[in-house]
């Protein structure tokens, strides 16, 4: 089959439903199957006696699960199992004694699909196909024909439906009667259980799945209506519109002169780009996993357990406390986004940064993340506010941008936007991770809740006030020297 | 065009050059328009030449394509998984279900979790949408859309919303009330307007954005309370069917996924699209960004799931067994990106090992395609959802 659609491709006739998806996985079911059936390669497909009669062109479950253990390298017998018994819901392969589509590891006997019933040609068959069908097989009297109750139920709801044109059914099937009386008993056999899988596909058993139901995502783009195959014995239901999922296209898919020239611009770009070397990509994706593998529960068994394991939230409860965890406190030094991300990490960072006064500049940060999630019709107040308190002459929290960002901030403002800050807010990201950001890590806050310096109880409290005590002296002192600066020059 | 001995109609000025002659009513872009025939001739010429243009714009288009696939190979010097031989192979996974939703009525198509780690929503093709408590399994709300397939569903940022659509071309966000008895749908608001069906949604960093994907072959970005569009993504030649933000705090991108097998990266702000990747042999699925942002997998209709780094602007690495046939309809990385879950269409997940290519667990259980697949907020879990019309929790 592969073989075919390559010959299909020289000769230059784009089949355009070959690229669809469903397709795709036929052929490759396809392929699987034209070398099941190899003469040499393939599995025995034999004659079996079975009390007085023959049962022909038959193959053992177990004997396909060999084999596709053997030629897909699979280790596992359940997997080869599992892509038996799709195949076999697909179409491709049937037991013979059972309407249900699956693949049993066992002496349970199986046969192939001829390639006329295949999935791959576009069947559709309607309800009177499928009528004369049940009607047809109410006419052979032999006991292995006798239809199961839900085909039973199927034949009465059908029988009601086309009331009407009930006699022109009946006559179909006694004409297909006619024509298969002709055949020859062993091809009968063979034929009548190829056509009972297809319509074991097709009208399924109740319980069992649909493998004919369609991604309706992907219905549309069935280019070909023609492809299509409707009927089994040769008959068009007039009565059925075209199916819905048969609408041409509606995309062109022919390049306009505009399209092409983008697109020249576009690889024009992507040229002047400055690409990483591999080794290093792999280098880098390699360290951010290694540096997370504690933190992945799939992969680090987490400490308290894992809810949904364990059936306990103490997990979240600690997750969801102020008082962060040594790990926890640990990721924060990973990258500023992953203190950022933690809002007790977020709040560690700004005391800091008050410590040193230079808490405005995670302040601005934070007030033009919050722009952006701004509805839009109170973006443009809220992006005057910002300017009037970071950037603004005699701004409280004034914030230091290089002169450049400064302009084109200001000119931004002329039509503030979601956007307007992005330059200046790169610009103190930058000025946070390269320099307070660092100092944060390094400071006595941060280590000691890195290396969960437990102080006892009474101590704490003594030795917080005094550090307040120290702190505020500190403060006083040192905005007494900054004054003292500025008025001396 | 070539015959020139036809019976003129009308005799009159020429709508081109104006002179008094025998005119030909021809149409030009449906537009009827009088042309004589020397300046129909004329017209006729310069089309040759525009479409001969087109054909030299293709060639240059073609060689520059050779080019950059040369350039990008250069670079090319070793593959990720044999620089991962040196990191230890994972353990041996016990992964099971631990929880199952059942409840829907049809095909479940979508799913997306609360930040609170265990409440999600969940879509499905028999028009409800229903929230959960995942962990007692209890459902909390429930809403009917007025279509059948919701595609698409999203969980708001503070955990007081959902977003959902589908066949009816719209978003619409839904307010959760703590209210049990009142009615979701009346308060229901309209969003995002396509001309085709929503394939996906997703909130931005907050409750007042939505970034939206869709079958018209577009993205987005729509205000919520205005309902207005704040920009449109242009590039893909066929439906759009997924989605997703880049997870950095500073990020202002996001990557897309289509019927055109390419996987888009785009600009929030321009609306550009900055990178492109086309490899995979058949429909793209579903994208989903590697943890750092660095880099971002795909599931394909083609039966593979590949990794595309955005620094060397290719791609990394292919995920595929000669033994797996159906495409793989969604994926998603554990949290620190080493594990990738892929739910595939014959019904299984596939774990893999991202950095080493090889599978490292098959999961059974599904009884239908697996249609979505998604990992908690903190990496404890993931949720799939199946045609066979249940949820299940894995861990």
């Amino acid at each position: 089959m592969a073989q075919a659609s390559q010959e299909q491709g020289a000769v230059g006739i784009a089949d355009p439903d070959e690229d669809s998806p469903n397709m795709i996985a036929y052929r490759k079911i396809e392929d699987i199957i034209t070398r099941l059936q190899d003469e040499t390669e393939g599995v025995p497909v034999r004659t079996v006696k079975s009390f007085l009669s023959k049962i022909p062109s038959v193959v053992t479950g177990s004997d396909i699960v060999q084999w596709m253990m053997k030629n897909l390298n699979i280790d596992d017998p359940a997997e080869a199992i599992h892509i038996g018994s799709l195949i076999a819901a697909q179409g491709y392969m049937f037991p013979i004694s059972d309407h249900v589509l699956t693949l049993k590891d066992d002496g349970t006997l199986y046969r192939f699909q001829a390639p006329y019933f295949w999935p791959s040609n576009c069947w559709e068959p309607e309800n009177t196909d499928y009528a004369i069908y049940l009607c047809k097989r109410t006419m052979q009297n032999k006991t292995r024909l006798e239809l199961a109750d839900y085909e039973a139920e199927n034949l009465a709801r059908l029988q009601r439906a086309f009331a009407r044109k009930w006699e022109f059914i009946f006559m179909q099937a006694e004409a297909q009667v006619k024509i298969d009386r002709k055949k020859d008993k062993t091809e009968r056999k063979i034929v009548d259980s190829q056509e009972r899988a297809f319509w074991d596909v097709h009208r399924p058993v109740p319980g069992c799945v649909n493998t004919t139901e369609m991604d309706i995502r992907k219905c549309r783009r069935l280019k070909n209506p023609q492809r299509v195959k409707k009927s089994v014995y040769g008959v068009v239901d007039d009565t059925q519109t075209q199916s819905p999922v048969h609408t041409p296209s509606q995309q062109s898919g022919k390049d306009t002169r505009e399209d092409v020239e983008k697109e020249i611009l576009f690889l024009n770009t992507q040229l002047d780009r400055h690409c990483m070397k591999m080794s290093k990509v792999a280098e880098t994706l390699m360290i951010y996993t290694e540096q997370y593998l504690d933190y992945d529960p799939f992969v680090t068994l987490p400490d308290p357990a894992n809810p949904w394991i364990s059936d306990d939230v103490t997990f979240w409860e600690l997750e969801a406390s102020k008082d962060p965890s040594q790990p926890r406190v640990k990721k924060w030094g990973f990258s500023l986004d992953e203190a950022l991300k933690d809002p007790v990490g977020r709040e560690q960072f700004l005391k800091f940064l008050e410590s040193e006064f230079s808490s405005e500049n995670l302040l601005f940060w934070l007030a033009v993340q919050d722009l952006k999630c701004r509805p839009l019709q109170e973006v443009a107040a809220r992006a005057q506010e910002i300017w009037q308190e970071f950037l603004a002459e005699g701004a409280p929290n004034a914030i230091n941008l290089d002169s450049h960002s400064y302009e084109r901030t200001s000119q931004n403002l002329k039509d503030p936007g979601r956007y307007s800050f992005e330059d200046a807010q790169d610009h103190i990201y930058k000025l946070m991770k390269s320099d307070s950001y660092p100092r944060f890590l390094r400071s006595n806050a941060y280590q000691d809740l890195l290396l969960a310096r437990k102080k006892p109880e009474t101590e704490q409290g003594r030795r917080t006030s005094l550090e307040k005590f120290t702190r505020s002296v500190g403060k006083s002192l040192t905005s007494k020297r900054l004054t003292g600066l500025m008025q001396s020059s | 065009m070539c015959d020139q001995t036809f019976l003129a109609i009308t005799f009159g000025p020429c709508d081109n050059c104006s002179q008094n002659k025998p005119l030909m009513n021809i149409y030009l872009k449906n537009e009827p328009i009088n042309y004589c025939s020397l300046c129909v001739e004329l017209m006729a010429c310069q089309g040759l030449a525009k479409g001969e243009t087109i054909h030299t714009l293709k060639a240059e288009s073609e060689t520059l394509k050779t080019k950059l696939e040369e350039e990008r190979a250069k670079l090319h010097d070793v593959e990720l998984h044999q620089v991962a031989e040196k990191i230890e192979a994972l353990g041996q996974f016990v992964m099971k279900t631990r929880r199952t939703l059942k409840g829907h009525g049809n095909k479940v198509l979508c799913v997306d979790w609360c930040r609170d780690k265990r409440r999600i929503v969940s879509s499905s093709q028999d028009g409800k949408v229903i929230v959960w408590d995942a962990y007692t399994t209890n459902k909390e709300h429930a809403v009917t859309m007025p279509c059948t397939w919701v595609m698409a569903c999203a969980y708001a940022p503070s955990g007081c919303a959902v977003a959902c659509g589908g066949l009816d071309n719209k978003c619409s966000v839904y307010p959760l009330s703590l209210d049990k008895n009142e009615n979701l749908a009346a308060k229901k608001k309209s969003v995002a307007m396509h001309t085709n069906y929503l394939s996906s949604c997703s909130f931005t960093n907050s409750d007042m954005q939505i970034l939206t994907s869709s079958g018209d072959g577009t993205c987005a970005l729509w205000d919520v309370e205005s309902g207005q569009l704040l920009q449109s993504f242009h590039g893909h030649s066929a439906d759009v069917l997924s989605l997703n933000l880049a997870p950095s705090e500073t990020g202002n991108t996001f990557v897309s996924g289509g019927c055109d097998k390419k996987a888009n990266v785009w600009d929030m702000r321009s609306g550009q699209n900055v990178q492109s990747f086309e490899t995979h042999e058949s429909d793209i699925n579903s994208v989903k960004y590697y943890p750092s942002g660095d880099a971002f997998a795909t599931g394909s209709d083609d039966a593979t799931c590949r990794l595309y780094d955005l620094r060397a602007d290719r791609e990394v690495a292919i995920y595929s067994k000669e033994s797996i046939i159906f495409g793989a309809s969604s994926v998603d990385f554990s949290l620190s990106g080493r594990l990738l879950f892929a739910g595939y269409n014959d019904y299984t997940i596939n774990v893999w090992d991202v950095l080493k290519g090889t599978r490292v667990a098959i999961l059974f259980g599904h009884e239908n395609r697996v249609s979505t697949v998604r990992v908690s907020p903190d990496g404890t879990a993931f949720c799939s959802g199946s045609w066979d019309n249940t949820l299940r929790i894995w861990a």
